[in-house]
């Protein structure tokens, strides 16, 4: 399967981006050949509004079935629901690597909805 | 004729100006409200609403069973309103600035428009002036359509005077649109002059002539003065920081009423409008039009 990590940075010692709509970018983790690829977050990060949607689409076309991530707004965790993509939120503070390992152990708890409020709701 | 009075900050007189504008120059005059978010105008003049409408803006509507989840709709909106997944497209009403573009660009014909309710536009009179406004419903962000339903009351003859919001973002874009002038009203305090500057070249992008009036104006500080001149700005007025005026202000009284004086400074200012704009028709055969000048 493949996991997205929201990150900071392009490699798995980057820390979690903290914030999903508008990470910086998203490492694309491999479970069956343990490669990974980054991908920008370009769109999220300028979209002038619903970047947590626009995410969530990029991520589900990445064809990622579980997301990592530190929060997770109520429209990205609509949309990452709708497209079926497990969330598992409160990785802050992790590096990805670390994140992942925390994953494959089933240290990270699954999200039910969103953990923090849309900013102008 | 139509004037716009803005501001970058927020709270240096806008309505203040307008109102007092509105209520010195030669009828016909109708005001408008544009400040959808917190309109106060109306506390000023007091007027007899007679006509209120609500105003709908578009949404789409997906047919699940027509929509083969292309990405067309998603790829097309700007705004994130609509999202396309493998699974079902979703729809965020709230998001969508309803330009119908997603149902124009469906190959399959799947999206239709329902309409959702964003705000109220009355209208009315009061001390013999045409009055409009718009009061953006609690809980909505989407101000631009509703002000641009404000703004479709304007009159054909006369002077038309917009009350705009504060700021240099899509709200007062969309309220000094179509402007032949707009005054900026600006406090000469460092937050005044930074804000000033930045609505100084929200116009000047936007190609619309502006002139400065200062508010509270105050002999020791003539920041926002020595910026006008050196960037060539007009100042069209200054009105004096006046215990008597913030007074009046306090009981919701139009200071042209209540300070004779204040209703002198008024009507300069509507003269001194006119002369810029007499001034600039005069010069726009020898140069192209152009929001201010550079120095």
């Amino acid at each position: 399967m493949k996991i997205c990590v929201s990150s900071r940075g392009d490699s798995l010692d980057s820390m979690v981006d903290p914030r999903f709509g508008r990470a910086a970018q998203f490492i694309i983790y491999d479970t069956e050949t343990g490669s990974f690829e980054a991908v920008s977050n370009a769109q999220g990060i300028n979209a002038s509004q619903g970047a947590g949607i626009q995410a969530a689409e990029t991520v589900s076309n990445l064809g990622a079935t579980a997301l990592i991530t530190g929060h997770c707004g109520p429209q990205a965790s609509r949309t990452l629901q709708a497209a079926g993509i497990a969330v598992y939120s409160g990785a802050d503070g992790l590096t990805v690597g670390q994140a992942l390992d925390k994953f494959k152990d089933g240290q990270l708890e699954a999200a039910g909805s969103s953990d923090v409020s849309g900013h102008w709701k | 004729m139509r004037l716009a009075i803005a501001s970058g900050k927020g709270g240096t007189g806008k309505t203040t100006v307008a109102v007092n504008l509105a209520a010195c120059i030669p009828e016909p005059v109708m005001l408008l409200d544009c400040d959808v978010e917190e309109p106060n105008c109306h506390v000023f003049l007091s007027p007899e609403i007679d006509r209120t409408e609500r105003c709908t803006l578009p949404y789409p509507v997906v047919d699940d069973s027509r929509c083969t989840r292309c990405g067309a709709c998603s790829a097309l909106c700007q705004y994130n309103a609509i999202v396309s997944l493998k699974t079902r497209t979703m729809v965020f009403p709230e998001l969508c600035h309803g330009c119908g573009g997603c149902a124009e660009i469906c190959p399959e014909r799947a999206i239709t428009e329902a309409r959702r309710e964003i705000g109220t536009i009355s209208a009315g009179s009061g001390r013999g002036l045409s009055f409009g406004q718009g009061l953006l419903d609690v809980g909505q962000t989407m101000s631009p359509p509703l002000i641009r339903g404000v703004q479709r009351r304007a009159a054909d003859e006369g002077t038309t005077i917009l009350d705009c919001p504060p700021g240099t973002s899509c709200p007062v874009i969309t309220a000094v649109r179509g402007s032949d002038y707009v005054v900026l009203v600006a406090e000469s305090s460092p937050f005044g002059l930074n804000d000033l500057k930045l609505a100084v070249e929200t116009m000047r992008l936007m190609g619309i002539p502006c002139g400065c009036v200062i508010n509270r104006a105050n002999p020791l500080e003539r920041r926002v003065a020595d910026y006008c001149r050196q960037e060539r700005i007009p100042v069209l007025a200054e009105i004096p920081e006046d215990r008597k005026a913030a007074e009046a202000y306090a009981r919701g009284l139009l200071l042209a009423e209540a300070l004779p004086d204040f209703r002198e400074r008024f009507e300069n200012l509507y003269r001194r409008i006119l002369e810029e704009i007499s001034r600039r028709e005069a010069a726009a055969g020898d140069q192209p039009a152009y929001g201010g000048e550079t120095a």
